[in-house]
């Protein structure tokens, strides 16, 4: 009896709201029914697509997919889907480009000790945390020693490394290196020291007012100019370089933003009971500063994570570049629609990720009750 | 004997071509408890911020405990240590809880333990009466509650100088009082104070000099009777009588 009463509320509750919400008027329920209409075309079209009448690994003939004349949709024109062989049979080059297959569990590895590497800068709450922290900062001397070699480990030069090896790499070192440097460069900026004042202005000006693709062209090609004889970055370093200082202007330019929102009445109160400038920037002004930047800096870090994919117009090989490079191959081109979708995903995931982490920040980070 | 703390010698100071202190003397004696009034844009802010060096003057001399205030950082650092101040707006840290606001100097500048330093910070919280909100962060306080923390916040760093530039003002009327009852008992401890405020309740309770300012300079200095009785010049009759019976 009392269930039934409670159902029927909580029915009712539905009820009420999709009432209110959705068909509150005819021009609402017109809409709401338009709406509906094109959200089940383009789902049902997409799902079709992707899934329901998609090829995975064996064609509609049960047929192992090893070219795209196997796939269904080549077979008989119009009636099937997506191939997603061609991910499949790539599998290895979208993760890793053309790392030795005999290596592979050296990318793995840093792969999967990643997360256990950042949980620490992420989460402040989590057992251990101490450890993990130390984790962290030895965390890029292990994937150094892991994914290039060393004692012990054959070399893999980087031209071999690809895929989402290369993204990941460029887009997590290049936010790992920026966001020190982007600190220093906004606190630089707001010096009363005149010549550390304008040499960052110069910087952020200088590298904002250029396009990613040129800093990359040019670090490509003037980065050894600057360097004595005999010392050669390879490609991915030199990427590497132009990507931080990128990330690192825009960076600053957001954190400067939460500097400015400081109340002066903070640093005043700070220093009148004797901190130094150092203990009040550490204290009192960075912590709100990032707290409120946190938009604009996780904006900035999406950003330069789908800039990666930019490397690939001076010859890496990240998702994208190794996603062209199998579509240039005879046996699979022309399967646009499945690369690109599925480079979309893989960025997407991380992107959103990125996103939902920012959101989560914020909220944690809320002190008033406003 | 009295020991003099603070001594003004021909304080002058500009904002640009903004003269705002005009051959400022003045000495303190300790325990000393000296209340500064005057119209705004008279200078009183700026004079009080010119003793712990939030705003440097330009010419004369300002000695603290001995200690001359010039651009040398040291001098700096070790007079705020002794000099407590409070804001009219509070200025507590947002982002650190009641206790961490209070213990943050203590473990920052004298390099004090934690544990200490919290003893410390909640031994300061129950004298200004709100130990029960040590764990909550300021916004979620009354702005009489946030003032107090606020003057306990200094306290902790042990200062036997305070100074308060217009604690009341930004505080709703039924809030004052509290503020102004810890202020009284800070007094009473023999607390040196510079009080920059318009109660004049609460100076003719605890100042034994009252200064008036204006323009830039130090119009009128008299103990409290006197100058409320009998204000020599005709600014401060002026003034006193538009604070007083409105």
């Amino acid at each position: 009896m009392s269930t039934s009463i409670a159902n029927n509320l909580s029915h009712n509750k539905y009820y009420i709201w999709i009432v209110k919400n959705l068909f509150s008027s005819w021009v609402n329920s017109l809409f709401t029914i338009i709406a509906l209409i094109f959200i089940y075309e383009v789902g049902s079209f997409f799902l079709n697509w992707a899934i329901f009448e998609a090829d995975f690994r064996y064609n509609f003939q049960g047929e192992l997919i090893t070219d795209r004349i196997l796939c269904s949709k080549n077979i008989v024109p119009g009636e099937y889907g997506a191939c997603w062989a061609i991910i499949y049979v790539r599998w290895d080059q979208f993760m890793y480009g053309f790392y030795p297959v005999e290596e592979l569990w050296r990318v793995n590895l840093t792969f999967a000790l990643l997360p256990l590497a950042i949980i620490g800068v992420l989460f402040d709450k989590i057992p251990f945390r101490r450890y993990f922290i130390y984790f962290t900062f030895a965390y890029p001397f292990i994937a150094y020693f892991m994914l290039y070699g060393g004692p012990g480990l054959s070399t893999v030069g980087t031209n071999k490394w690809g895929g989402l090896l290369v993204t990941l790499f460029l887009g997590v070192t290049g936010i790992a290196l920026a966001f020190p440097l982007s600190i220093l460069l906004a606190l630089g900026r707001r010096s009363k020291l005149p010549i550390i004042k304008s040499i960052c202005v110069v910087f952020i000006e200088f590298i904002r007012g250029v396009p990613l693709i040129t800093l990359l062209f040019t670090a490509n090609v003037m980065l050894p100019l600057f360097l004595p004889d005999g010392v050669n970055p390879d490609n991915l370093l030199r990427a590497l370089v132009a990507v931080t200082l990128f990330q690192a202007a825009y960076m600053a330019e957001a954190i400067r933003g939460g500097l400015q929102a400081i109340p002066r009445g903070q640093v005043e109160a700070a220093q009148s009971m004797g901190l130094t400038y150092w203990q009040t920037t550490r204290k009192i002004v960075l912590p709100q500063a990032l707290k409120i930047a946190i938009p604009p800096i996780v904006n900035t870090c999406i950003g330069l994570f789908k800039d990666t994919s930019l490397v690939l117009i001076i010859g890496l090989f990240d998702l994208l570049g190794i996603g062209r490079a199998a579509l240039s191959d005879m046996t699979w081109t022309k399967l646009y629609y499945e690369v690109y979708v599925f480079i979309s995903l893989v960025f997407f995931i991380f992107c959103f990720g990125m996103s939902r982490y920012s959101l989560y920040l914020e909220k944690k980070l809320k002190t008033d009750n406003s | 004997m009295t020991e003099q703390v603070i001594q003004l010698e021909k304080v002058n100071k500009w904002y640009d071509d903004f003269h705002v202190l005009k051959d400022i003397d003045l000495s303190v004696e300790k325990g000393q408890r000296i209340v500064i009034c005057g119209p705004s844009g008279s200078g009183k802010s700026t004079m009080i911020r010119c003793i712990n060096r939030l705003e440097a003057h330009q010419e004369g001399k300002i000695v603290v405990h001995g200690t001359e205030l010039t651009n040398d950082l040291k001098n700096i650092d070790l007079i705020r240590k002794n000099v407590g101040m409070v804001f009219q707006q509070f200025n507590l840290f947002p982002h650190l809880s009641v206790l961490d606001n209070i213990s943050l100097a203590p473990i920052w500048v004298k390099k004090m333990p934690k544990k200490e330093a919290e003893e410390i910070a909640m031994s300061y919280l129950e004298k200004v009466k709100i130990p029960e909100q040590a764990e909550k962060f300021p916004g979620q306080l009354s702005g009489g509650q946030q003032q107090r923390v606020a003057i306990a916040r200094s306290l902790a760093m042990n200062p036997d100088i305070m100074l308060f530039d217009e604690p009341t003002s930004a505080l709703d009327p039924e809030m004052i009082k509290e503020v102004l009852d810890v202020m009284i008992q800070l007094a009473e401890e023999g607390m040196t104070m510079l009080v920059v405020t318009h109660e004049m309740g609460f100076a003719k309770t605890v100042a034994d000099q009252m200064i008036f300012m204006d323009e830039g300079r130090i119009v009128e200095q008299a103990k409290p009777e006197e100058f409320f009785n009998n204000p020599k010049s005709d600014r401060t009759k002026l003034f006193l009588s538009q604070i007083l019976n409105h």
